[in-house]
């Protein structure tokens, strides 16, 4: 929530942030050595990761296991307690345009006085800059983006008439507004109805046919072999990191889940009706 | 009471003694109405209301050390600054608090509200016995009165800035309270814009304290932006209606104050703005409690008839058997039992059929649609079973697409999708002809 005292220097210490060789520069999202802590707990720890270009990667994990943390901790919204995040070769400040951040969808209020078109035109704000306001150019690009994800009808509704799904095809075309090369989507499917997903597994296709690569935070095992190419399990720490097919494996999620055997019934049956 | 050239005079600033307490509560509610909306949608208004209180300490400090260094000590630009800075120390309190300890944010501010207050209470009346010290007080309550020439220029000239940055960083306040972590990861700094806003709000808050008062200038703050809100959805608007109510809650409060002596100005104002506040929760048509209860209304009053309609249909067709269905009369012991109505609702809605001509005059005991109402029956049973369809058809989609509106069934759906639900249900006919039920042949 108080992002806002975390972004100062004193926060983000200097750190040796040399390129380093398993590392290189071309990679969308690199991460070393990252440990992130609250309140004395530490929720990630030692995370060495690259993510693959152009791939649809999935972050999967048992609830608190700081999935939503890693997305946080790569765009400075979280302090790091060591390590370094870089998207393509540089640190996320000096690469903000390149990357766009779709928060969980309960994050914010939807009573606010906004309709779909103006939470979408914020997606232009970083391009605008200081007191321009959003001119017709950008508003024009804010309803393609809300035709890209099929709610063009809906542009001046007020954002608390929509529906929960229609709210998270809101949060994307916002993210589409900003025509980035590294897409980071904390839970996208959560609480969204079929057509709704379904229309952002397209959407993310697409997107990554166009070269372009996505992080998406996912929590429903069933689905995760039919809608990524890549995943990262993750408890704490990486269990494992790869192409799905190879990676998304029993024992692979017995360690990322351990004993808990509902989940473990729920990834057997998901691995039973794979491919689907 | 005074008369009608009185009232007049004070309401149009003719009169040379309340002008400028008027125009000063006038332009701080248009500043208030303002800031007090980005205070509101950050949902910061507990956060103003600390630190109004905290302002306090800082006005009896200020006075003690102007005493003390040989000033006449009430200088009004002197002690805003105490109050300012005692704010500001308030605030920082708080943050402190909320990062250093786990308690929860309303915890850290109503310590801070209630810790500051009582430390200005106390320093008060230490300071109470100094020469010249009478009406210090006043700031708790505000007395406008006591408004002159150099405070109102003072007055003005913050106002005017609060307002104009408020209007400038339009874009940037937006995003911030709407989603502050978006912002964050966007660049915006958003540390830099909640100080401002804070800074904002202590500069309302002290330039109301003179004419409102500490314990007020909150309501001033909050009440115009809570009130707007219900009369529009989007924010600007909001923004220049809060501004409007905030301004004529100080135009009108300090001039009903000015005529009734005995009435304290910030109280009045208070007054009117929540005056203003209970007109919009009633009445404003866009989200106001009487607007949403009269469509509730229609809404029923429109199902009820689709209802009573279908009912009366699906009777036409159980006797029609396998014929036609044609439009004869029905016993009215047929129909109660279509719905969950009871006899008394029934004949109600019985009574706004016949008035609107889909009933026959009959024999009691019986009723007959007319020749219009057959046809509007008809029309509600083939679009309702259109939808029906549509919804078993397409499960998975339907519900969070549809609403289910028998009249909007060819808007909604298009007339190509229409077409293809008519030829899945049997009807082959385009127009009037109404399918059979999806489910009357199995479990009905």
């Amino acid at each position: 929530m108080h992002t806002e005292s975390l972004s100062g220097q004193g926060v983000f210490p200097a750190r040796n942030t040399e390129p380093r060789p398993e590392h290189p520069p071309e990679v969308p999202l690199a991460i070393h050595d990252l440990t992130v802590a609250y309140q004395r707990k530490p929720v990630l720890w030692d995370i060495e990761l690259n993510i693959p270009e152009g791939k649809l990667v999935g972050i999967v994990g048992p609830n608190g296991a700081g999935k939503s943390t890693l997305l946080k901790a790569c765009l400075d919204l979280v302090p790091r307690t060591s390590g370094w995040a870089h998207i393509y070769g540089v640190p996320y400040r000096k690469a903000r345009h390149r990357v766009a951040y779709v928060p969980q969808r309960e994050s914010v209020d939807w009573d606010f006085p906004v309709n779909a078109l103006d939470v979408v035109a914020m997606g232009s704000y970083r391009r605008l800059g200081w007191f321009r306001r959003v001119n017709a150019a950008e508003t024009k690009r804010a309803m393609e983006a809300l035709d890209q994800v099929g709610i063009a009808h809906l542009a001046h509704r007020q954002i608390s008439q929509l529906s929960g799904g229609q709210q998270q095809r809101v949060f994307l075309a916002r993210a589409l507004m900003q025509d980035a090369d590294l897409y980071l989507m904390d839970e996208p499917f959560a609480a969204v109805d079929a057509a709704t997903e379904q229309a952002i597994v397209d959407l993310l296709r697409r997107l990554s046919g166009e070269g372009k690569t996505c992080l998406v935070v996912h929590h429903d095992l069933a689905t995760v072999t039919s809608y990524f190419d890549w995943i990262v399990l993750i408890n704490m720490r990486v269990v494992a990191a790869g192409p799905t097919a190879e990676t998304f494996t029993r024992d692979n999620l017995q360690k990322t889940y351990g004993g808990k055997l509902s989940l473990l019934e729920k990834a057997a049956e998901a691995l039973r009706s794979t491919p689907r | 009471m005074p008369g009608l050239s009185e009232i007049l005079e004070v309401l149009l600033l003719q009169n040379y003694n309340t002008r400028l307490v008027v125009l000063s509560t006038t332009l701080l509610g248009v500043a208030a109405g303002l800031v007090g909306s980005f205070l509101l949608l950050r949902k910061r208004s507990l956060m103003g209301d600390a630190l109004s209180h905290a302002t306090l300490p800082g006005i009896a400090i200020a006075f003690g050390v102007m005493v003390a260094l040989g000033g006449e000590g009430k200088s009004l630009p002197a002690l805003l600054l105490g109050a300012t800075l005692s704010g500001v120390a308030g605030i920082a309190t708080m943050l402190i608090i909320r990062h250093t300890t786990r308690l929860r944010d309303d915890v850290a501010m109503g310590f801070v509200l209630s810790v500051f207050f009582g430390v200005g209470v106390a320093s008060l009346r230490m300071v109470q016995n100094l020469p010249n010290a009478a009406g210090l007080e006043s700031f708790i309550y505000g007395k406008a009165a006591s408004v002159v020439m150099s405070d109102f220029l003072l007055i003005a000239l913050v106002a005017g800035v609060a307002s104009l940055v408020c209007l400038i960083f339009l874009k940037e306040f937006l995003v911030l309270c709407f989603d502050d972590g978006y912002a964050a990861a966007q660049g915006w700094p958003t540390l830099f814009l909640d100080v401002l806003l804070l800074g904002l709000v202590t500069a309302v808050t002290v330039i109301g304290l003179q004419s409102v008062g500490l314990i007020l200038v909150i309501a001033f703050l909050i009440t115009p932006p809570t009130a707007a809100r219900f009369w529009t959805d989007r924010l600007l608007p909001m923004l220049l209606i809060s501004a409007v109510i905030g301004g004529v809650s100080g135009w009108l409060g300090a001039s009903l104050s000015a005529l009734t002596p005995q009435l304290p100005a910030g109280a009045v104002i208070v007054l009117v703005a929540a005056a203003l506040f209970l007109v919009s929760m009633l009445f404003a048509p866009v989200r106001g409690v009487l607007p949403r209860l009269l469509n509730q209304a229609a809404l029923r009053r429109k199902e009820d008839r689709q209802h009573f309609l279908r009912a009366a249909y699906e009777i036409l067709e159980d006797q029609a058997g396998d014929a036609p269905v044609a439009n004869r009369s029905f016993p009215y012991e047929a129909l109660l039992p279509k719905r969950s109505w009871t006899p008394r609702q029934l004949r109600q809605i019985l009574r706004v059929a016949r008035r609107e001509d889909h009933l026959e005059p009959t024999p009691p005991g019986r009723l007959r649609l007319s020749e219009p109402g057959f046809g509007e029956a008809a029309r509600v049973t083939r679009n309702h079973r259109l939808w029906e369809s549509y919804l078993i058809q397409y499960a998975d989609v339907a519900p969070s697409h549809v609403d289910r509106d028998a009249d909007m069934v060819e808007h909604i759906l298009g007339a190509e999708l229409v077409r293809e639900l008519e030829a899945k249900l049997g009807g082959t006919l385009p127009g009037q002809t109404v399918p059979p039920s999806p489910h009357s042949s199995g479990e009905r």
